[in-house]
């Protein structure tokens, strides 16, 4: 228990680093996913394949190595830099590469949610005019959303979870590297382990339970 | 039958052949339809009346041939398509609301989305046309709560909503209770005695006696027989027609 007042502050502090980039992430992906679902659905056969094509690599290469060519490939070897202060550099270089990592799964759940829209749904929207993008984003995309709330909270919190893996991108600011440093240096530490991951379930448990309650609240009635 | 006094046909097809993989579904259709007309399409299922209708606003594209409204040939994509499809309303067999919009924004989202009317103009205008197919007082509520009857008629206001040159429905009634065709059906002859263009595909002979200037008979992806409804019920000319008509008037 004395282990986990001694560092709970440096945890804290590192666990709000996973908060950061979560909520960032976040964002990003729901984003970026939202653009490449409307790739892979769109009429035009380069766009539709180059979304299969992202979605097909980056979901098939482990979050490490995304991470690392984040790092190492795009900031060293290429020269991206998205910052002049290091530490702040590669806490956006994570965001990055877990964004571009998460919004293939984003994409994923979302065209599972439009293969649930009846075509009939697409075919009256194009009837009274709407151009495609309209039909997305007005008819398809926000029945498909609330059928894909709850798959879509399982996506959010294995992101959250993958906030842990930042060293692999550089950024050594988060909890679980925080940890590790600790236990590296006064040995490992029960409390400590529990104490972090409660943390954690406290920030991906409510999400579970509000992306569930959503998705039934929000369902679209047929 | 050219009551704004323009004399050209609204819709013309020429030659049209549709094929889905070996199935030859529209065979060397020619069709004119007039301003003002109500067509009725009958005949045997799978014997292309659906996609003849849903070619005019391509929402089937066709293999050859050419289609014509309002004089332009129908447009491939892209925004004049969706231009065309606007003045081209369309009521489905299966009623196709949005489920996850009320009645009133069904109707409203149209014109606010795709002729740029004012939300406060659109919503008045909305109002009236759900009053008009008798639907005024469920204007806030979703689809699933409606009955079939109900949901078509909403489907007409929401085509009558974009303010069309003319409407298509394909089967309209199929998918309702029998006792629901009728307060659809009424609305549809109230449209077309007020001289909107339509083109209806149909089993209902009622509506087609009633309501119909023209029937075209189709089978096999052929226009068999164009007739008026009085003769074609009473005295068709071809034997298809004949045996069709035995079928589904002896019981």
């Amino acid at each position: 228990m004395n282990d986990l007042i001694k560092y709970g502050p440096a945890l804290a502090e590192g666990f709000l680093e996973n908060v950061k980039l979560s909520v960032m992430c976040g964002v990003l992906s729901l984003i970026l996913g939202t653009v490449l679902v409307s790739m892979r659905v769109s009429p035009t056969p380069v766009l539709r394949a180059a979304g299969t094509l992202y979605v097909n690599i980056v979901r098939n290469t482990p979050l490490t190595l995304v991470l690392a060519f984040s790092a190492l490939g795009l900031s060293d070897t290429l020269g991206l830099t998205l910052s002049q202060t290091p530490s702040t550099n590669s806490f956006w270089l994570v965001v990055l590469g877990l964004s571009i990592y998460t919004a293939s799964f984003v994409c994923e759940a979302l065209r599972s949610g439009i293969n649930t829209v009846p075509l009939g749904q697409a075919e009256a929207a194009r009837a009274i005019g709407l151009t495609f993008l309209q039909s997305l984003r007005l008819i398809i995309l926000p029945q498909a959303f609330r059928t894909v709330i709850a798959p879509l909270g399982s996506v959010i919190i294995a992101m959250i979870k993958n906030t842990t893996v930042a060293v692999a991108g550089g950024y050594l600011a988060e909890s679980a590297f925080v940890m590790k440093d600790t236990f590296d240096d006064t040995g490992a530490s029960i409390p400590i382990f529990l104490g972090l991951a409660v943390a954690f379930m406290a920030f991906t448990l409510p999400i579970g339970f509000l992306t569930g309650w959503l998705g039934r609240r929000l369902a679209v009635a047929r | 039958m050219t009551e704004n006094g323009d004399a050209t046909p609204l819709v013309v097809l020429e030659g049209v052949n549709k094929h889905f993989g070996s199935l030859h579904v529209l065979r060397d259709i020619n069709l004119t339809i007039s301003r003002g007309e109500v067509l009725v399409v009958i005949g045997p299922s799978g014997g292309g009346k659906s996609t003849l209708c849903r070619a005019i606003n391509r929402l089937e594209t066709v293999d050859g041939g050419t289609i014509t409204f309002d004089g332009q040939p129908l447009p491939a994509e892209g925004k004049a398509l969706a231009r065309l499809r606007s003045e081209v309303g369309m009521v489905f067999q299966s009623f196709n609301l949005f489920a996850h919009k009320t009645i009133l924004e069904n109707v409203t989202l149209g014109p606010i989305r795709v002729r740029g009317v004012a939300r406060a103009q659109a919503e008045q205008r909305g109002m009236e046309l759900l009053e008009r197919v008798g639907i005024g007082s469920q204007a806030s509520k979703y689809p699933a709560q409606l009955s079939g009857g109900q949901q078509q008629r909403v489907a007409i206001a929401r085509a009558l909503a974009m303010d069309p040159k003319m409407i298509l429905f394909d089967e309209p009634t199929s998918a309702l209770d029998p006792e629901m065709v009728q307060e659809v059906l009424d609305v549809m002859v109230g449209l077309a005695r007020d001289g909107m263009t339509m083109m209806v595909v149909t089993h209902e002979m009622g509506f087609a006696r009633r309501a119909a200037n023209r029937v075209v008979f189709m089978a096999e992806g052929q226009i068999v027989e164009e007739n008026t409804p009085d003769e074609f019920f009473t005295a068709p000319r071809t034997d298809r027609a004949k045996d069709f008509l035995s079928k589904i008037l002896t019981h």
